[in-house]
């Protein structure tokens, strides 16, 4: 397969942020994906995310394992590096990325199969960690790329194109991120841009390990009745507990909340996340009680979206580890290789 | 030797054998008992004298409770390879007493502890009895006393047996319990019961070690912490691994000179990464990350964990990303012997991917070669853009090696090889991740982050074109695959060059080795020579083997390639990638997971010449 770049032209009238970007500046490769997939709508609302936040493009590191959901980084932040790495395994590229240089944005996206079945581990362990990154896992709830097989998240007793049944349990992401010590933890929906959009820049604003379980139905093999991962479906049965707002710290504080309908959380940046409550009171900063409700839902069929946990002042693996505050990358010589008179006690000390 | 009038401290053979300063000497013990520690204080003592020694644990894969073996050659003519053979048999175990006692060269001796009688049948050999548990029993109150002392009193026992002066073991107590001066007096207080007792009752025997000036300015370290100083030298920053022996130590150093050497003054903050990661795919995934975003990275592991990166070494491979394996080796799967010695895992990491793959390798002979090609295995990571294996093995690993001294010359530079600055993008440089622009077959690379709008690319495998752009076409990819073989071409100028040893003879013969083979090799080298016997010898350091390799072999009749592994697998290597004759080449092999020996390979290359026509090789059933 072989496909033509976008032309890179740009019309006089397109908006810019203050960096002087165009929201094309933020976009990639044209997508080889079906038409109407979940996951191009995903692509979009980071270049989206990326565009409000502002973000100087090239800052943004994008690593991914194998899938269909995985080819995507190609498809925006066409300025960045970009890593399509193994499957099931860009937890760990991520991981050793984000500690050569802390300076970067880290944005990991991954698939179901890709995260939920052959990766669950190395995601486990990069959440544990607790590595600065926003990890968005494209949740079609099946294999898109290798047609059609169940993933670990596929609905028990849920029936392939094929006319298998799924015998097994379907894992949920969100329940385990909250439980493996994510410290920023939403499910979203591809196809509602106003909830997913806000969520992706608070992710990438928070420091420490951010996960956003995004349901993105497969129009090829899991976009039929019965799905949990069908557009209609997720409509239907969508339990969103808060609107979001991400709002930058020179941006005017909004004041078009209710009164007793809202909070707001300040980040490690400065960032400000403003939650609309549509729902009921629900407090995003109890990992138990998120994960209490999750549950309750789940056992009335209900997928719930938003924001369900944060915690605005978490650390990540530099802190843990301990590492100096410039990039290990940058670091030279001097700095790295004790010399020959330090060998020569180490000499001494062997003798 | 004085009578006593107590029960037969001594059964005296009547031949016994007599050395000054060449004689080996093995301590069979139980895992756990302390006494790997007493053993290393005898060991250090005859070094102290100034005669080398050359040690080696051979151990189980417990902590507790199975036979354990140390092995001590003490060799003024400095011959660091295993000899082959035992000449005195300090028998702490009694579960391996009888195959202790049959390991004795005849005319040898027995040291035993003699509070119980024990049974023997060899009047071959001196068996000489002290009471070790009878004098601890007496002298200490504490069971965990009685047991650690006991190994304390047996060293003071040989001191006295072989005539190492006490007062240079006093002063390695001294230097090892600096600032615990109880344990300090306690100990000098067994070493001297141990002593008294012997030259009470027995005096000394004809192997002695005498005062020599043979160590000169060598140090005496192991080849993982040689390995780990080498990364430290070499510039690594990122260390992910996965706990396995006999890798696990080499982690340990690195962490333990990082702490030392890697803090930032000011903070007190590291320069450095160290991450245990929860298996070795995530080790390598790690490493490969840190080596994309330009760090210098590595692992540190064996075969098992070898097999479970291979998927990444691959894409390390295609997607042209630094990264250092040092595969410390050992034998088999990890239900193998995960505590013996083994060369084995040379096809494995030389062909380690899927789809055509292949990855240069760094063949250290001591702990000296361990720190230089440690530090060189990142320079070439970086230059060549590619995974780069530093193949230790267990025995180079683990045990202390007398080895030359550390070097490094401050006027040396990292080579961080092809990488294209901001300055270099902004200057309008051109940019193809995978462009051949030197004619070297390797590419110039760009750290993420590092430009605007130049510089950035997408990492895949293949599927892509020289500007790093989505390709399937067929053409594009075997450009790209040739082009990978240019590079690996160039490797062959940048790994270490082999070492010749001509004989002092004219002749049609060669022998070919490398690792931890090579005292052993150089020894029996000689003991052929003595028999009239000249080979050439050649000893391989890195993979891609150089143009000298297949020189060497075509100037001889017969080579003989001498492995610690069943299949041959450096001679299968040398043949499919240089079109040699299957029958120019020789395998002796030995692969017992024991470290070879001397008098194994000049027996099997003396048979061989002997018979005038090579056979298969085969490894020795037991020693
Ligand atoms: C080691 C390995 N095994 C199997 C595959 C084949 N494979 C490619 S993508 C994929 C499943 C992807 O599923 P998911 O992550 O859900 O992505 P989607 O295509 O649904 O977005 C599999 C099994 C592979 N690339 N590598
Ligand atoms: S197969 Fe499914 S997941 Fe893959 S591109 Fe098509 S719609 Fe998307
Ligand atoms: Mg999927």
């Amino acid at each position: 397969m072989t496909y033509i770049l976008k032309p890179q032209l740009h019309h006089p009238k397109l908006p810019t942020n203050s960096l002087g970007f165009t929201r094309r500046d933020y976009e990639g490769s044209v997508s080889t994906l079906c038409a109407g997939c979940g996951h191009d709508s995903i692509s979009a609302a980071i270049i989206q995310a990326c565009f409000e936040l502002e973000l100087p493009p090239h800052r943004v590191a994008k690593l991914s394992g194998i899938g269909c959901s995985s080819k995507t980084p190609d498809y925006f932040l066409g300025n960045s590096h970009g890593f399509n790495t193994v499957h099931g395994r860009m937890p760990s590229v991520l991981t050793g990325a984000n500690l050569a240089n802390r300076d970067l944005i880290y944005l990991g996206v991954s698939g179901d199969g890709d995260s939920a079945s052959i990766g669950l581990g190395q995601f486990a362990h990069a959440i544990r960690r607790g590595v600065n990154m926003l990890y968005i896992v494209e949740n079609n709830g099946v294999y898109g790329l290798t047609k059609g097989q169940f993933s670990a998240t596929s609905d028990r007793g849920s029936k392939s194109k094929k006319g298998v049944i799924n015998h097994d349990t379907g894992i949920d992401m969100v329940g385990l991120a909250l439980q493996m010590g994510a410290t920023f933890v939403a499910r979203s929906f591809s196809g509602d841009k106003d909830q997913l959009v806000p969520l992706i820049k608070a992710g990438l604003a928070h420091k420490g390990a951010a996960f956003i379980d995004c349901i993105s139905p497969c129009v090829q093999f899991n976009n039929h009745n019965g799905s949990t991962k069908s557009f209609d479906y997720v409509r239907e049965h969508n339990e969103a507990v808060n609107r979001l707002d991400v709002i930058m710290p020179r941006d005017p504080i909004q004041v078009d909340y209710k009164s007793g309908e809202s909070i707001r959380v300040q980040q490690h940046d400065g960032s400000i996340l403003s939650l609309h409550k549509i729902a009921e009171l629900y407090n995003p900063n109890n990992r138990a009680q998120a994960l209490g409700y999750l549950q309750a839902r789940q056992a009335r069929g209900q997928i719930v979206t938003g924001l369900l946990f944060v915690d605005p002042s978490a650390g990540d693996l530099h802190d843990a580890v301990g590492t100096v505050d410039a990039p290990l990358n940058a670091l030279n010589e001097a700095e790295l290789v004790p010399g020959a008179a330090a060998l020569d006690r180490i000499n001494a000390s062997l003798r | 030797m004085p009578d006593s009038a107590e029960p037969r401290a001594v059964q005296a053979a009547t031949a016994m054998k007599a050395s000054v300063n060449d004689f080996v000497v093995k301590f069979a013990n139980v895992n756990g008992s302390g006494s790997a520690s007493a053993n290393g204080l005898f060991a250090r003592s005859v070094m102290r004298m100034g005669v080398p020694v050359a040690a080696r644990n051979i151990f189980p894969s417990n902590i507790q409770g199975l036979p354990t073996w140390y092995e001590v050659r003490i060799t003024e003519a400095g011959y660091l390879g295993r000899r082959g053979g035992v000449d005195l048999m300090v028998a702490m175990n009694p579960q391996t007493w009888d195959r202790d006692l049959a390991e004795i060269e005849s005319g040898g001796f027995l040291v035993y502890d003699s509070t119980k009688p024990l049974g023997h049948s060899r009047d071959d050999i001196t068996a000489i009895g002290v009471p070790l548990t009878a004098m601890c029993n007496e002298a200490y109150e504490l069971p965990r006393e009685r047991q650690l002392f006991k190994n304390t009193i047996y060293v003071g026992a040989l001191a006295a047996l072989l005539g190492i002066e006490l007062a240079v073991i006093d002063a390695l107590l001294a230097d090892d319990f600096k600032g615990r001066d109880r344990l300090i007096k306690a100990n000098v207080e067994a070493l001297r019961m141990g002593h008294a007792y012997v030259l009470k009752h027995l005096g000394p025997l004809p192997l002695q070690v005498r005062r020599a000036d043979a160590v000169g300015d060598r140090i005496y370290v192991e080849g993982n912490q040689a390995a780990a100083l080498g990364a430290v030298y070499g510039g690594a920053t990122v260390c992910a691994w996965y706990p396995i022996t006999p890798s696990t130590s080499l982690v340990e150093a690195f962490t333990a000179y990082c702490q030392d050497l890697r803090l930032e003054p000011e903070t007190g903050k590291a320069r450095y990464a160290i991450i245990q990661a929860e298996d070795e795919i995530a080790s390598i995934g790690i490493v490969v990350g840190a080596g994309w975003n330009g760090c210098r990275a590595f692992t540190a592991t064996s075969g098992p964990g070898v097999s479970l990166m291979t998927e990444f070494i691959g894409l390390s491979y295609f997607a042209e990303i630094p990264a250092v394996i040092f595969d410390v080796q050992r034998g088999g799967p990890s239900t193998g012997m995960p505590t013996r010695t083994q060369q084995a895992d040379i096809l494995a990491c030389a062909y380690a991917g899927h789809g055509d793959t292949k990855h240069p390798l760094l063949l250290p002979a001591d702990p000296g070669e361990c720190f230089e090609m440690g530090a060189q295995a990142f320079d070439l990571a970086d230059r060549l853009q590619t995974t780069v294996f530093v193949m230790l093995d267990l025995d180079i690993g683990m045990n202390e090696w007398l080895t030359k001294p550390f070097v490094w010359d401050d006027a040396r530079r990292l080579d961080r090889g092809k990488v294209l600055t901001h300055d270099d993008l902004e200057a309008g440089r051109e940019f193809g991740r995978y462009l051949e622009v030197d004619g070297d077959g390797i590419p110039y690379r760009t750290y993420p982050g590092v430009h605007p709008t130049k510089g950035g690319y997408f990492t895949r495998g293949t599927s892509r074109n020289p500007y790093a752009r989505y390709s399937e076409e067929g053409a594009v990819y075997v450009d790209n695959m040739e082009r990978l073989l240019r590079k690996f071409d160039t490797a062959r100028a940048l790994v270490p060059a082999p070492v010749a040893r001509p004989a002092r003879r004219r002749t049609r013969d060669g022998v070919i080795y490398f690792g931890s083979t090579t005292p052993a090799m150089h020894e029996a080298l000689e003991m052929l020579e003595a028999q009239g016997r000249h080979l050439d010898a050649l000893r391989i350091r890195g993979f891609p083997f150089a143009d000298a390799v297949y020189d060497f072999i075509a100037q001889h009749d017969r080579v003989y390639v001498i492995e610690q592994n069943r299949d041959a697998q450096l001679r299968t290597l040398i043949m499919t990638e240089g079109g040699v004759d299957a029958s120019k080449l020789v395998a002796v092999l030995h692969y017992d997971g024991t470290p070879i020996t001397a008098r194994f390979i000049a027996g099997e290359i003396a048979q061989r010449l002997a018979l005038g026509q090579p056979s298969t090789g085969q490894s020795e059933a037991a020693e």
